[in-house]
């Protein structure tokens, strides 16, 4: 059987796509280049929204690349039903294009932020986190400017209620989020967005001192491959 | 009215402003002489940059020959000084370029676009040697860290660092953070940047080929930092510095993420004859260099240079220093396929003229001759100083200060936690949080280990693979070079080839950064002459030669200099990146090991510095002879996986790097001291010594291999327990120790 195909999206600006292609690989499947401006996925069973700081952050974040001709396919695709994942500037290219509720604004305490942070799983059963049990702790670089995840009361409550809220930050809150959100999914679970960097925490040798993101790349793999 | 060389020839008596372009007189009747007129403006806007000191060395080059005849024999080497960076051969076909550049001033006028525009000027010239930059790192120095001016300099450089670094996707893995008063008025920004590249892959500033195109691409040319680097960074500052904000330059990193991807498709497609950067100087240095290094003979339409703003006048075209920009040697069958690739990446190219053999660099705007000179007068032939020097009046009284006077203390503990709280042996995690050190997923060490590494297999999908990596490590100590500015030297080269040692990377190479005040004085041209010395002498001795690097004079406010300070950068290679050695103590029930002899030094200690804010006496002996044994012996132990957790001990002496061991992962440890005096032995700066932690049963392999090379060896103790014990002297918890360690940043500038 090949491999399941893992779509990486490269913007002019996106900085964490070679990662994001290497945690694929090391994972067993097979990473396919996507360019923004190609009108063509390719045919990838899933797509990676990497981080970076896609047409430099300009406007604001995410704000440019959801025009992308790219993200005409990639839209209409996710919403039927194509797993997507965004990781940091991907999340908020996700946020922009509406695939998934509420805005990623700058961190509380106006500063950049990397560190090693540890994350609550609470929803194993989306496209991205089969890997994982609810309750679990696991350990991810968060690496951002903007990451205060904020939306209205109403959408908030509808995100905790609906077992949408996939990640909570635990042991201090890096940039301020509401309810201490780490990442959130679409309500069909197929699309999820984060800010840590799952795809910097694969190898021992590299990157934060935990293999955790692992999950993420055999979650999405084993899907295709049961197929 | 447009300055052509024909007006210049019917005007050969009109005054011109070389003085406000910082040119001496004599200065200005040699570019007549060689042109055999007066230059035109356009001329003279390329003479007075391209012989500033900042782009010519006048004052340094007469010292930093001696890089050159007294380098050690070294197989490594691949470029060495006078290219954009050097390139060493780091084995299995890779080669790996690297260098460090100073932007003090304009970080003092604009702390953030400052800072920003050092790390995307450094990168450019990493880039234009063929590699693709992999990391950045970073050399700072402030003012005291409560000084009122502090919190807005730091912040801000910290800030420019952080936001063009980030945004342009190379890991920050390491560097220097210290405070000294002397710095308040002219802080230190170094930057450096290594790259990794194919060893057949190496491009040169170079434009051969009649008849080949020259390219400009990138950002278009505004008027930033008119005089920028080269006018701003030979003048003193006096009072009125705010007033040349306007001649600092604003950085894009997202237009210069675009051209490293850009230029490193264009070396893939091979369509690149010669290729250089635009830095100071911007077009007037890259034309000249290009040309004196090719065919000799380039013409240039000024006219073609894409603007940003269009009222700009030829002279400033020359003299802008818009970032972002690199220029390119291209052959007219390729022009094709170049422009291709900037089109693909969004990058404006430009064709704005060809290489000829005519021996003149020719530019012509709006039809007019503007620009006719002999290249190589601007780019090489600028005027060298033999400047006078002496040593300073005060430096004998200086030096007979000895810190021996001073009151030592009798509780240690409360010694212990005072200087681990002080600003230079704080954590700096209030600043290196700012920074993203795991982008590109090649990150194995980053700080606070002592030195940075690098996987080098995956840098570049697709080639050959390789269990090689790279180490690297910066270090100065200003108040080591005050009190002797040759041992300091030597002792800054001697810290980070060891912190590259302490991780079992083979040292290769050395960049350096050389800050100093003005070299008209003659007391610091002693400094710079003696540090230079001290520096060549000491990469004989260790074997590593210099590949490159850059000097900062003028670093004064009215007649008083900083502290000389020689930062230096070391770059090692690990045969097999997976035997490095990780920071600090890694685990319980590891034996703690000394290398290295302490004796009582404290001139230029951080105790003497923070406990009596004294600066005195002499600083500690550089045995080069003993850092070469215990590099081998730490490279032989890695390599042979005796080794589980490694710091080097240097400011605040053992004690504060038992401190810093215990905190890299919260495991504590028991020692028992060697010597007789436990002062001496927990805060002495001693040179040649580290830290290890080793598995009980690889101890004797250890010892063996320190007999071997007569290296000294101490078993202090254990690894273990939730403090840091030195029996019968102090106990301290390691949370403790970590929130004195970690709250002095935060305290002044907010968590």
């Amino acid at each position: 059987m090949s491999a399941a195909r893992v779509g990486v999206v490269t913007f002019p600006g996106t900085l964490d796509d070679q990662d994001a292609a290497r945690a694929v690989r090391h994972a067993g499947g097979e990473a396919v280049p996507l360019w923004h401006a190609d009108r063509d996925l390719k045919g990838v069973d899933a797509v990676f929204l990497p981080g970076g700081f896609s047409y430099g952050d300009y406007l604001r974040c995410g704000a440019i690349s959801r025009f992308a001709p790219l993200m005409e396919e990639l839209i209409p695709a996710a919403r039927a039903g194509l797993p997507v994942l965004g990781t940091c500037n991907g999340f908020q290219i996700l946020c922009e294009a509406h695939l998934l509720p509420g805005a990623l604004t700058r961190n509380e305490g106006l500063h950049y932020v990397c560190r090693d942070q540890r994350i609550l799983v609470e929803n194993a059963a989306t496209a991205w986190t089969g890997d994982y049990t609810p309750g679990q702790e696991i350990l991810l670089p968060v690496k951002h400017g903007e990451g205060r995840y904020v939306a209205d009361t109403a959408t908030i409550g509808a995100l905790e209620s609906g077992g949408q809220i996939v990640f909570r930050y635990l042991g201090g809150n890096p940039n301020g989020s509401m309810n201490d959100i780490a990442g959130i999914s679409n309500e069909a679970g197929n699309v999820v967005g984060l800010m840590p960097h799952p795809e910097h925490a694969v190898e021992e040798l590299t990157g934060a001192p935990s293999v955790d993101g692992r999950g993420f790349f055999t979650s999405i793999l084993k899907r295709f491959v049961n197929l | 009215m447009i300055d052509s060389v024909t007006r210049a020839t019917e005007t050969p008596d009109e005054p011109q402003p070389y003085a406000e372009l910082g040119m001496k007189a004599d200065e200005y009747e040699r570019v007549r002489a060689i042109l055999g007129r007066r230059p035109t403006s356009s001329e003279l806007a390329i003479y007075s940059v391209m012989w500033s000191e900042h782009c010519s060395y006048k004052s340094s080059k007469v010292h930093l020959r001696q890089f050159g005849t007294k380098a050690p024999k070294s197989d490594a080497l691949l470029v060495g000084m006078g290219e954009n960076a050097g390139v060493v051969d780091i084995g299995d076909g890779w080669a790996a370029t690297f260098k460090i550049e100073s932007h003090n001033h304009p970080s003092y006028v604009e702390p953030h676009q400052g800072a920003a525009t050092g790390v995307g000027g450094i990168v450019r010239d990493i880039m234009s040697m063929g590699a693709r930059p992999v990391a950045v790192m970073d050399a700072l120095r402030f003012g005291a860290l409560d000084a009122p001016d502090t919190r807005r300099v730091l912040p801000g450089v910290v800030e420019g660092i952080s936001s063009y670094g980030n945004c342009l996707g190379l890991p920050n893995i390491g560097g220097e953070l210290a405070f000294d008063p002397c710095y308040i008025g002219n802080p230190l920004v170094n930057a450096l940047c290594v790259g990794l590249l194919r060893k057949d892959q190496i491009k040169l500033a170079t434009a051969p080929g009649p008849g080949n195109k020259v390219v400009l691409f990138g950002a278009r040319t505004g008027p930033d930092g008119i005089g920028g680097a080269s006018v701003l960074a030979s003048a003193t500052f006096e009072d009125e510095s705010h007033a040349k904000r306007p001649a600092v330059q604003v950085g894009d990193p997202f237009m210069e993420k675009l051209l490293i991807e850009c230029c490193l498709e264009l070396f893939e497609a091979d369509v690149v004859v010669g290729i250089q950067d635009l830095g100071a100087a911007g077009v007037s240095c890259a034309t000249t260099e290009l040309a004196a290094k090719g065919t000799g003979g380039m013409r240039v339409d000024l006219g073609l240079v894409p603007l940003r703003d269009p009222s700009l006048l030829p002279e400033e075209i020359l003299m802008s220093e818009s970032q972002e920009r690199m220029m390119a040697v291209v052959t007219p069958e390729d022009i094709d396929a170049f422009m291709a690739i900037c089109a693909r990446w969004d990058v404006p190219a430009t064709v704005i003229g060809e290489v000829t053999d005519t021996g003149r660099l020719v530019m012509t705007w709006k039809g007019d001759v503007i620009v006719d000179i002999p290249p190589g007068t601007a780019a090489d032939e600028g005027p060298v100083y033999e400047r006078p020097f002496h040593e300073p009046e005060a430096q004998a009284a200086l030096n007979a200060d000895d810190p021996v006077r001073l009151a030592r203390p009798d509780d240690l503990r409360a010694t212990l936690l005072t200087l681990l709280g002080s600003s230079n042996l704080a954590s700096k995690e209030w600043v290196t949080s700012q920074y993203d050190r795991y982008v590109r997923g090649n990150t194995v060490l980053a700080m606070p280990a002592d030195a940075g590494v690098l996987r080098i297999g995956e840098v570049m999908p697709g080639a050959e693979e390789t269990d090689r990596g790279i180490a690297l490590a910066t270090d100065g100590n200003g108040r080591y070079a005050r009190l002797d500015p040759y041992a300091g030297a030597q002792l800054a080269l001697a810290e980070a080839y060891r912190n590259v040692a302490v991780t079992g990377a083979r040292p290769l190479a050395v960049t350096n950064c050389l800050n100093f005040g003005s070299p008209e004085d003659p007391e610091v041209m002693w400094q710079f002459a003696e540090a230079v010395r001290g520096l060549a002498d000491a990469c004989k001795t260790l074997g590593v030669p210099v590949t490159g690097g850059n000097v900062s004079f003028y670093n004064q406010t009215g007649s008083t200099p900083i502290h000389p300070t020689p930062v230096v950068g070391v770059l090692g290679v690990l045969d097999d990146v997976r035997k490095r050695v990780p920071h600090g103590f890694t685990a319980p029930d590891l034996k703690i090991v000394l290398l290295g002899d302490t004796r009582d030094e404290f001139g230029g200690s951080e105790w003497a510095h923070v406990v009596h804010g004294h600066l005195g006496g002499l600083p500690p002996a550089a045995d080069l002879e003993a850092e070469r044994s215990l590099g081998g012996v730490l490279v032989d132990a890695a390599g042979r996986g005796l080794i589980e957790g490694s710091h080097d001990v240097s400011d605040g002496g053992l004690a504060v790097a038992l401190a810093e061991a215990c905190l890299a992962r919260g495991v504590g440890g028991t020692v028992e001291l060697p010597g007789p005096d436990a002062f001496v032995d927990l805060f002495s700066e001693s040179t040649a010594r580290v830290l290890l932690a080793v598995r009980p049963e690889s101890y004797d392999a250890l010892a063996e291999l320190c007999a071997r090379r007569e290296v000294p060896y101490y078993c202090l103790g254990m690894t273990g327990g939730p403090a840091l014990r030195v029996e019968g002297v102090l106990e301290v918890p390691v949370e403790e120790l970590r929130a004195v360690h970690e709250g002095a940043l935060p305290a002044v500038f907010g968590s």
